[in-house]
């Protein structure tokens, strides 16, 4: 049997004679992204600006009765629904976001939510409460701050993390890489206006984690070959590492993607957002460990004697996860 | 490399059947297939968006139970002035800005005052609750302490706990978890839960029930106002009951808490035919609910539950018995709810819900499934993959990763974990990714090969660099994801969960066990070739 390769042996693109323009495309994108979350805005779900998002299934009618529905909501006073359709032609999410000045009332949001899912039910009897997520603005509050914390956190402390197992201009490296994901997936959010919450931080936090993990393994084979070949300049070296890792770069993008899209195509429609940020993501966190992590290292000064020549990696750690311990 | 000892294989082999003989419950319960009961089985918690059921997030008014404090100790200090013998003459009792001053009508009592206050202002243990102030000579002035009034809230959030317990176990057949989360909030979670508006309206009920007898003196006008007589203070009637809309005007002192009662039935009124609920005070409640109906005969007195007004029959004649019957417009099902609430006694303070999150069964069920069926063809397409790219290397990589999703399902059944919907995307991720120490480890393996290293030594070396870049790799993933536990709620901490366990068994069966076949083979074969 021939085994598939997906790169060939032997290649060698030279992906830095290109890093100009690639950095020049990744700071207008990078640009883009936030000039579209600072004037179009997230789409910010209960989670994060209080309300309610509430999901019903009308059994046995082919379709959800929207324009109806919105009537007898908007009848109950608190403003106009957000209704769009949910799965299924007769699924429908319901979303309200809470009316102004409801601070003082904690309990509002959740009494909105009884009077909305009482009026829904007498008005057709056979619809079906399939969730209800209703917050309120304190506790929303609170939820953005710890999901801007978390993010801010993980960054921060992956980049020292990489600093410490690396050298500085690593960690400054990888920190920038980091900061061209996030910004591209929010940038994304912010042109598709798919809903933000929760989870979608959840999804961050894991492209995070998975950009980094392509990073690191370039930036590893950096290193050795940083102390294999101590005469050879800077762009070539990093030519070399990448296309050494390219394969594996290729090979693992694909898992995760070919594992990924049947949960975006058959999978829960709750989680549609979330896979939807982590696939982007895969694309973005590839793109941004060769064109932006790697060839950060020459405008920072990588030289061969950054690193002191002994085998600095070979701790107890690394030796307990090769199961030799 | 080819060197692995006999006891490590057999440990390593017994940790994996282990794991994996832990996971079978949870396997055969997700994919429907029934497990014998005779059989230990540990399971995976289904979380609420996989099994359908109400999180309820309940927050305390602290205000409330400052003002509360206030009025007691009001009562208490009126009570002791009056006891004091000869009794203390006090004035000008004030409760504004959340202290409570007042005035002794003679300035040689002060003293006096003073040595009665000192027990109502110490605490318990060496924990001061009020600090008293003697200003103008005569004015005594008492302000709650900080630490007070937090050990007071605790307190009060300890009963309130124990009271949701006792009221939803009135309801039966769930397993609800129940947890004070920080000061002043507390969060339920009730799995499989049809109705949570009834789940809702049965926690939030503070059910503080009164007994106080109508002001007949007050005007209706001043009522409707809002203008309360001295002495007196002004409730409205509940929704649903027939005055609706209305006020009524009783007395403030002379009344009776509810906190006496012993018993609590939702019952029919045989005359009436009304729906009721039948209430049996202990004794000294009993003594005291005789005085009050025998010394008020005619005259009307008002039931009152949280602070509204259930309804207000006349005294016909002394109830003696200690048995008494609320009435209130009551269906049998609110009439049962007041029965649950009051038998397992009053919120020390009200709770509001200020976060709800419900999953319809029936959605649960659809999430899984698709779900399921999404990891199922995600799984099988790496597999495929995995096995054309690498050959017999990728098909120790597939065996690895079979056994990492047993062992996944298997630790999380025996840490007793919850999962989750994004668990579950956590567990495609973590599938996909597990692979990579693979695709290192074997490309690694190619490299070498090319730079002509033999076959031995080329597997070793591979396995030792890329160990590095694994570990760098998937530290990183562990460190996003603690991060996603500590700041992340709900389903999202069930994410996080997923993926750590999964970052650290992946690397454990990509890497060990998979050297440890990758050993056997070639000391078996001694291949002169790698067809990798």
């Amino acid at each position: 049997m021939k085994l598939l390769k997906l790169v060939p042996d032997h290649t060698n693109i030279h992906f830095l004679k290109w890093r100009v323009p690639f950095y020049a495309i990744s700071l207008l994108l990078i640009a883009a992204s936030w000039g579209l979350v600072l004037t179009k805005g997230l789409n910010l779900g209960v989670d994060f600006v209080g309300g309610q998002m509430i999901r019903v299934t009308f059994v046995g009618k082919p379709d959800a009765p929207v324009a109806s529905m919105r009537d007898e909501i908007a009848a109950l006073g608190y403003g106009d629904p957000i209704i769009q359709r949910f799965g299924q032609p007769n699924e429908a999410s319901i979303r309200m976001k809470l009316p102004e000045g409801s601070d003082e009332r904690p309990d509002l949001a959740n009494t909105m939510s009884q009077r909305i899912t009482s009026a829904l039910k007498t008005a057709h009897p056979e619809v079906r409460i399939d969730g209800v997520d209703s917050v309120s603005g304190k506790v929303s509050g609170e939820l953005f701050q710890t999901g801007l914390l978390s993010l801010l956190f993980a960054m921060i402390a992956i980049s020292i993390y990489i600093w410490v197992r690396f050298e500085w201009q690593f960690g400054v490296g990888g920190l920038f890489a980091l900061f061209h994901d996030v910004s591209l997936t929010l940038g994304m959010f912010a042109l598709t206006q798919l809903e933000f919450d929760l989870n979608i931080v959840a999804a961050i936090l894991t492209i995070i984690g998975y950009s980094l993990n392509d990073t690191i393994v370039i930036y590893d084979r950096i290193r050795e070959n940083l102390k294999k070949f101590r005469k050879m300049p800077l762009p070539e070296l990093l030519d070399l590492s990448v296309n050494e890792t390219l394969a594996r770069t290729v090979m693992t993008s694909l898992t995760v993607l070919i594992a990924l899209i049947p949960l975006l195509l058959f999978g829960p429609a709750s989680l549609f957002g979330l896979t939807a940020a982590i696939t982007l993501g895969i694309f973005v966190g590839t793109y941004s460990s060769i064109y932006m992590a790697a060839p950060l290292l020459i405008w920072f000064g990588v030289r061969s004697d950054s690193f002191v020549p002994t085998d600095t990696g070979r701790d107890q750690a690394e030796r307990t996860a090769r199961g030799e311990a | 490399m080819l060197d692995f000892p006999r006891w490590k294989q057999i440990w390593l082999w017994s940790l994996i059947i282990v794991v994996s003989l832990a996971a079978l419950p949870s396997l055969a319960s997700l994919t429907g297939v029934r497990w014998p009961q005779s059989l230990p089985s540990p399971t995976i918690n289904l979380g609420l968006d996989l099994a359908g059921g109400s999180h309820i997030l309940l927050e305390a008014d602290a205000r409330q139970i400052a003002s509360q404090r206030l009025e007691t100790m009001e009562e208490a200090v009126r009570s002791v002035m009056r006891q004091a013998s000869p009794a203390i003459r006090i004035g000008d009792v004030s409760t504004k800005d959340r202290r409570l001053s007042f005035m002794v009508d003679s300035a040689s009592d002060v003293d006096r005052a003073r040595e009665l206050l000192l027990p109502l202002v110490n605490g318990q243990g060496l924990r001061r609750e009020w600090t008293l102030n003697v200003v103008d000579e005569t004015r005594f002035v008492l302000v709650p302490t900080q630490e007070g009034l937090d050990a007071a809230l605790d307190q009060a959030m300890d009963s309130a706990k124990d009271v949701i317990d006792r009221r939803i176990n009135a309801i039966g057949t769930l397993e609800p978890t129940i947890i004070r989360q920080g000061d002043d909030r507390i969060v339920v979670q009730a799995p499989g839960q049809q109705d949570p508006e009834a789940l809702k309206a049965l926690i939030g009920q503070t059910a503080k029930l009164e007994f106080k007898l109508v002001d007949e003196t007050a005007l209706p006008s001043d009522v409707q106002a809002g203008n309360a007589p001295p002495g007196s203070q002004i409730f409205p009637y509940a929704e649903g009951t027939p005055f609706a809309g209305g006020k009524l005007a009783v007395r403030r002192l002379g009344g009776i808490k509810g906190d006496s009662l012993t018993n609590a039935q939702a019952t029919v009124n045989p005359q009436t035919n009304e729906n009721v609920v039948t209430i049996q005070f202990d004794q000294q409640g009993a003594a005291k609910f005789a005085r009050l109906t025998t010394q008020n005969v005619n005259k009307p007195f008002a039931i009152i539950l949280d602070n509204k007004i259930l309804s207000a029959p006349n005294i016909n004649e002394p109830i003696r018995g200690g048995t008494a019957q609320i009435s209130g417009s009551f269906t049998a099902e609110s009439a049962n709810q007041l029965a649950i609430a009051l038998r397992s006694g009053a919120l020390p303070v009200d709770l509001k819900v200020i976060e709800e999150r419900t999953v319809g069964p029936d959605l649960g069920a659809d999430s899984i499934r698709s779900g399921m069926i999404a990891m199922g063809i995600g799984t099988g397409l790496v597999l495929l993959l995995m096995l054309v790219t690498y050959g017999r290397f990728g098909f120790y990589a597939d065996m690895a990763l079979v056994l990492n999703v047993l062992m996944i399902l298997g630790i999380m059944a025996v840490l007793n974990t919850t999962l989750t919907l994004p668990g579950i995307a956590g567990f495609v991720l973590t599938i996909g990714a597990a692979v990579d120490a693979n695709v290192l480890i074997n490309e690694r393996i190619r490299e070498e090969r090319h730079r002509g290293r033999r076959v031995v030594q080329a597997v070793e070396v591979g396995y030792t660099e890329a160990s590095r870049a694994i570990f760098d790799a998937n530290i990183t993933n562990v460190i996003a994801a603690v991060l996603l536990f500590l700041f992340g709620q709900g389903p999202v901490k069930g994410f996080a969960v997923v993926l750590v366990i999964g970052v650290v068994t992946s690397v454990f069966t990509a890497v060990t066990i998979t050297r440890m076949w990758v050993a056997g083979y070639l000391r078996r074969a001694r291949p002169t070739d790698l067809h990798i």
